[in-house]
């Protein structure tokens, strides 16, 4: 039955069910388990937000706690995938990624392509995303683009509590490396999710509200933003139609050319940088498969080409907002 | 102030509903109203359908306009007698909407929240609407929910306690559906009456929830009152296989909905939400296995195995039929040639989820049947 939890719990929540279910899960990361040196009881700690809070008190030591060698841990965890176990393996954030790049686009990414089908590396990658947090250049950045560049990765960015719960489950049971990033902001988030153990397909968008005007395709916690900024722009008689990718590789690009053949107008919204982003390639996409249709050019809402700014006023400047949004759904419908 | 004012409010069909948007009003002020009358379209996230006053009276006032969202509760028009005057009119809905406190975003829907009860060892969860009386039980169809009532389940609980429950495999109940045929599920259903002391209930079924409560009435004729079966199966070998099938196979959004259309005559109703919901439903671990068991044993080869056809003038209790002439899952013709103690009603146009689309109508036979 459904009932309200939040984003971390739902995340939480996905990790001890399929841990219950399926004993080759093992969790791996730092301070995962409850920090080094603490005793791992049911009060310790679990990760840096308290995602894991409560689970090594229930599975002992199939909950890892790691030194800080992301290259040695996630190296560890992709050779344990290949070798029977499935291990979710906690990246605190997605900027620590660039020390271990080997393990994953080399290693990881690369097993079922290079040993003709006959290899396969269930490993997760759970990490944290996203700016807003006064926590600097290197601790803030959105760099799913940069993952879903690399074929042989599957990446997924969760909105809601109920996709981050079926998200995880299915990312936990698929056979190819997972990377999943987890917004910070949505961690607070509440929602409906099942009790039950769900899943949600990888490439199916969500469109989570319905317009002929304009399409706003989106992802992560930039959801909330195009809601606020589709409520905003209702109340001018401007109706968004918004979609949310769910997953950036494999991507549905079915959907996004549906909505947009029916409002003729795109509108992308990323949080990350400007190029080479999901922005580029969602308007690269519908340029080449749906230009027919397109009644003004493609606007793209994104953070600036800058590392992201420690000082507050000028982080909360980079964060694309519902006003950016709005700016750019009244230029393509012509009414700026 | 007269009492002859009474408010129309906007209804709460299920129990996610939080507000409406006004489709558009089907009565003129000044139009005489009788109980049961639709007097309003009203379009909801999961799905549109018609405000149905219960109470008599002329529209003296329309409160709301179309395109306006409100919240369960508000005030859409007044209904009054003809000898009213307008300043007590006005004075009613003044006093209304200065009393008016929408519901609160996490306030559970006023103690008619869901239930669940453990029925040899699986859980059942239910709706109970209303009390006293001898109750109605609701019964759901294959790949249905407690939900597939939401236009019924209040109209019929004015008088009496109404039960809706979730078949195993559906909703949420345990997933858990034994052998998966009728008869299996007859059992949870009897056992369903049994634990919460229910010595004696009107059945009302839908499709496979309609075959499922035939058996009961057949097997325990003492403890059912009237049985009302709704596009039922259990009556003829005939169902649309290929539905059930495709039900069970579609894993997206775009292989579900062409199969979740042929269940209503007016596929607009169709919204995205009921898709969505029908996908979460179905992508909860070991409801695929559920429909899979209940589908081998119900309709093995896509033809039902079990016909009841020939007992039903067995039954004591009155029984009454509904079908939607236009049902492409269960023909109606099966609702056609039934013993004498059967009232069959076809409603010319309609489809398999008649008690959605007709509700009102479905709801006044309900109510004659049962008196």
């Amino acid at each position: 039955m459904a009932r309200i939890i939040t984003y971390q719990q739902a995340i939480g929540e996905a990790l001890a069910q399929e841990m219950e279910r399926d004993k080759t899960v093992v969790l791996m990361g730092e301070d995962v388990a409850g920090g080094a040196g603490a005793p791992g009881e049911d009060d310790a700690w679990g990760g840096v937000l308290g995602v894991t809070k409560g689970l090594h008190g229930k599975f002992g030591d199939r909950v890892m706690d790691t030194p800080i060698t992301e290259s040695a841990f996630v190296g560890a965890a992709v050779g344990a995938a290949t070798s029977g176990l499935r291990p979710v393996v906690e990246l605190m954030f997605i900027d620590f990624m660039g020390v271990c790049f080997d393990q994953i686009f080399n290693q990881a990414a690369k097993f079922r392509y290079m040993f003709g089908g006959n290899a396969e590396t269930p490993v997760v990658i759970r990490t944290m995303y996203g700016a807003g947090f006064r926590a600097a250049a290197q601790h803030s950045q959105c760099l799913y683009p940069l993952f879903t560049h690399i074929p042989g990765l599957k990446v997924v960015t969760p909105s809601t509590p109920y996709d981050a719960k079926g998200l995880l489950i299915q990312s936990i049971r698929d056979n190819d490396p997972v990377v999943f990033c987890e917004h910070k902001a949505l961690y607070t988030l509440e929602g409906d999710v099942p009790e039950e153990a769900y899943t949600i397909p990888f490439g199916e968008a969500n469109v989570t509200r319905e317009g002929d005007d304009v399409t706003i395709v989106t992802l992560g916690r930039m959801l909330q933003v195009a809601h606020e900024a589709a409520d905003a722009l209702a109340k001018d008689g401007i109706n968004c139609e918004v979609v949310d990718l769910r997953t950036t590789s494999p991507m549905d690009t079915d959907t996004i050319i549906e909505s947009v053949e029916n409002t003729g107008r795109l509108v992308v919204l990323d949080e990350s940088h400007p190029r080479c982003s999901i922005a580029t390639d969602v308007s690269a996409i519908v340029a080449q498969e749906a230009f027919g249709a397109l009644k003004a050019p493609i606007q793209m809402v994104t953070a600036p080409h800058t590392p992201v700014p420690f000082a507050e006023n000028l982080e909360e400047l980079y964060i694309p907002d519902a006003a950016n949004v709005q700016d750019a759904v009244r230029k393509v419908m012509g009414k700026d | 102030m007269s009492e002859s004012i009474r408010a129309i409010c906007m209804p709460k069909w299920g129990l996610s509903m939080k507000e409406g948007t006004v489709a558009g009003w089907l009565m003129d002020e000044g139009d005489e109203i009788s109980s049961g009358d639709e007097v309003m379209d009203v379009d909801t996230e999961k799905i549109s359908s018609a405000v149905e006053v219960s109470e008599s009276g002329i529209l003296r006032r329309q409160i709301a306009s179309e395109g306006d969202t409100l919240s369960v509760g508000d005030l859409l028009g007044v209904l009054a007698d003809a000898d009213t005057s307008d300043a007590d009119i006005d004075a009613f809905v003044a006093e209304f909407q200065a009393n008016y406190v929408p519901p609160a975003d996490d306030e559970e829907d006023g103690g008619a929240a869901t239930e669940t009860v453990d029925v040899d060892g699986r859980t059942i969860r239910y709706l109970l609407r209303g009390e006293g009386g001898v109750p109605i039980i609701l019964v759901h169809g294959f790949g249905g929910d407690l939900n597939n009532w939401l236009f019924n389940h209040e109209a019929l609980a004015a008088n009496r306690a109404v039960y809706a429950l979730d078949l195993p495999g559906h909703g949420a109940s345990s997933k858990d559906v034994g052998e998966g045929g009728v008869a299996a599920l007859a059992a949870v259903v009897s056992g369903f009456m049994a634990t919460l002391n229910i010595d004696k209930a009107h059945l009302v079924g839908h499709s496979l929830g309609g075959a499922i409560s035939l058996c009961v009435a057949l097997d325990n004729t003492d403890k059912v009152a009237s049985l009302t079966l709704i596009g039922s199966a259990g009556l003829g070998a005939e169902i649309n296989g290929d539905y059930l099938q495709g039900f069970i196979a579609a894993e997206r959004r775009k292989d579900l909905k062409p199969h979740v259309e042929m269940l209503f005559s007016d596929p607009a109703l169709v919204t995205r939400q009921l898709i969505n919901d029908l996908l979460a439903f179905k992508r909860i671990d070991g409801v695929q296995a559920a429909l899979e068991t209940i589908m081998a044993a119900f309709a093995p080869g896509g033809n039902q195995a079990l016909v009841m056809r020939d007992r039903v003038g067995d039954i004591a209790a009155p029984v009454l039929a509904i079908w939607g002439s236009g049902d492409r899952i269960v023909p109606a013709s099966h609702g056609e040639g039934l013993p004498a103690n059967v009232r069959t009603e076809i409603m010319a146009g309609q489809g398999h989820m008649v008690q959605m689309e007709a509700a009102s109508d479905v709801n006044r036979l309900i109510d004659e049947l049962i008196g």
